[in-house]
């Protein structure tokens, strides 16, 4: 007879974002940019047909990639491989977790399939990370069963102003909670339009219940050392490694900046002569904000 | 007594909270520098690949090795086990080098699975009053030890807690489990 086991409990969907913290998870399109990153020292690999860059220059319906190639980079590394789903598609979510994915992102990079809601991640065995601009979005996203939380940033356009913003939102909230009175925190929960248990936690431990890593916007090392001396605790990189010059040295430097993030002599180390790194937007030029996406 | 907690990538903060909870004096290892003074030394869990990647570019393999090879007393849990392990396989079949290689087990990577087959279980560990929470992410499989190397604990019929002289190692997350005593246990025994 065999021990008994528990498995997709809270502890070990939120055990694997603790495993990934100080690490940094790379969006790839097929086996050989998954292998590149995992040389490189991903912590991860985010799997999907087009980076953002491509998503937004593109346009149409961004969709769950095809089962086909996110099995083709499960085959390819053996790090944790994670893949995207429309917000509120459960349906696709349902598919990716049948084909094993470790983490999966309900994500506003790609088109929302419903205006309201969210996937009821509780139901699934499969953990999910969910993006947020503010707590409560973050709250909200805990509440339905999120187990990483994300700062968005604004996907795609190798500008790191909205990641930071959206960081600096978060846990400049987290802070005042901290010392607000007992009696403020349900006038709080109501503004943040979260939970008030989940409001009176933040309070009390002064953190989120999840890991909080950020996203959206990463395209060099000291980018990566800004957003984890802010307080980030590990960095989501999407087009700006394989839209970069040389996206194998860039993608090690990152690495390399998100673990020494606070030793300012091996940021500079790792960022001399990468070549060019992504083009980038700025944020008044966008046709479309992705951040905006999420309710 | 001061112990360094290896802290390149993953669960660092959570064995720095166990020991400061042990009233316990911690330095974060990233540098050769920091590995100076120390009494014992923690490898925590994270992704096996990036830890052995970034021991290497921060120049930590050969002066790590060295106070391993001199008696440092270590505790890795599961990537840490990994790099202490001296026999390496991954789920594609393919062997992988060994990292300090001061363990003798033949350890398989993500040997339970993909994060689905993540799991906690109670467990009996020699030495342990009661059960201790065993909490498994992607965990590695032990497949066989070598000779002097003890077994405190299994599941399933596997070895999930091992001890060869001064190195213990785990294929779970104490780290994670709330529970102090492991590391206790640990700390008073190579202490004494």
């Amino acid at each position: 007879m065999s021990d008994p086991r528990s498995t997709g409990t809270a502890r070990v969907k939120r055990g694997l974002a603790e495993m990934l913290r100080g690490g940094v998870i790379m969006d790839v399109v097929n086996s050989e940019q998954a292998r590149i990153a995992e040389d490189a020292g991903a912590t991860a690999v985010m799997a999907l047909e087009r980076v953002p860059a491509d998503i937004r220059r593109d346009g149409g319906v961004a969709r769950m990639s095809d089962p086909a190639m996110i099995e083709e980079i499960q085959a390819a590394v053996t790090i944790p491989v994670m893949a995207k789903c429309r917000i509120g598609h459960f349906a696709e979510a349902q598919i990716l977790e049948s084909l094993g994915v470790d983490y999966i992102d309900e994500s506003e990079v790609l088109t929302p399939a419903d205006e309201a809601h969210h996937v009821d991640k509780w139901s699934f065995t499969s953990p999910f990370v969910c993006g947020a601009t503010n707590l409560g979005e973050a709250l909200r996203r805990i509440s339905e069963g999120a187990c990483l939380i994300r700062s968005k940033g604004e996907a795609g356009t190798g500008n790191i102003v909205e990641a930071v913003r959206h960081l600096r939102t978060i846990l400049g909230d987290i802070k005042k909670l901290t010392v607000a009175e007992d009696e403020e925190l349900y006038a709080w929960a109501k503004e943040l339009m979260a939970p008030a248990a989940l409001v009176q936690e933040i309070a009390e431990r002064g953190e989120l219940p999840v890991p909080l890593f950020c996203a959206g916007g990463i395209a060099t090392p000291a980018d990566a050392s800004l957003v984890m001396q802010l307080g980030a605790q590990a960095v989501f990189v999407g087009s700006g490694i394989f839209k970069s010059g040389e996206p194998a040295t860039r993608a090690k430097a990152i690495v390399e900046a998100t673990t020494h993030y606070s030793d300012p002599e091996i940021v500079a180390k790792v960022s001399r002569g990468l070549g060019a790194a992504m083009k980038g937007q700025t944020i008044e030029d966008l046709d479309v904000k992705l951040a905006g996406r999420g309710w | 007594m001061k112990a360094g907690v290896l802290a390149l990538q993953g669960s660092f903060r959570e064995h720095r909270e166990v020991l400061d909870a042990l009233g316990v004096e911690v330095i974060e290892v990233r540098t050769p520098q920091a590995l100076s003074g120390l009494d014992v030394l923690f490898l925590p869990g994270g992704e096996s690949t990036t830890i052995t990647k970034l021991l290497r570019t921060s120049g930590l393999v050969e002066p790590l090795q060295r106070a391993l090879d001199e008696g440092l007393p270590v505790f890795g849990t599961c990537a840490g086990l990994i790099v202490l392990a001296d026999d390496l396989r991954d789920q594609h079949g393919a062997n992988a080098p060994a990292v300090f290689g001061v363990l003798g087990c033949t350890v398989l990577r993500n040997g339970y699975g993909t994060q689905l087959d993540s799991f906690e279980a109670a467990l009996r560990i020699d030495g342990i009053e009661g059960t201790f929470p065993g909490v498994f992410i992607r965990a590695p499989l032990i497949e066989s030890t070598g000779p002097g190397v003890e077994v405190l604990a299994a599941h399933d019929g596997a070895p999930v807690l091992v001890r060869q002289g001064r190195v213990w190692a785990a294929t779970f997350h104490p780290e994670l489990s709330g529970d102090l005593r492991l590391h206790q246990r640990f700390l008073q025994e190579v202490a004494a």
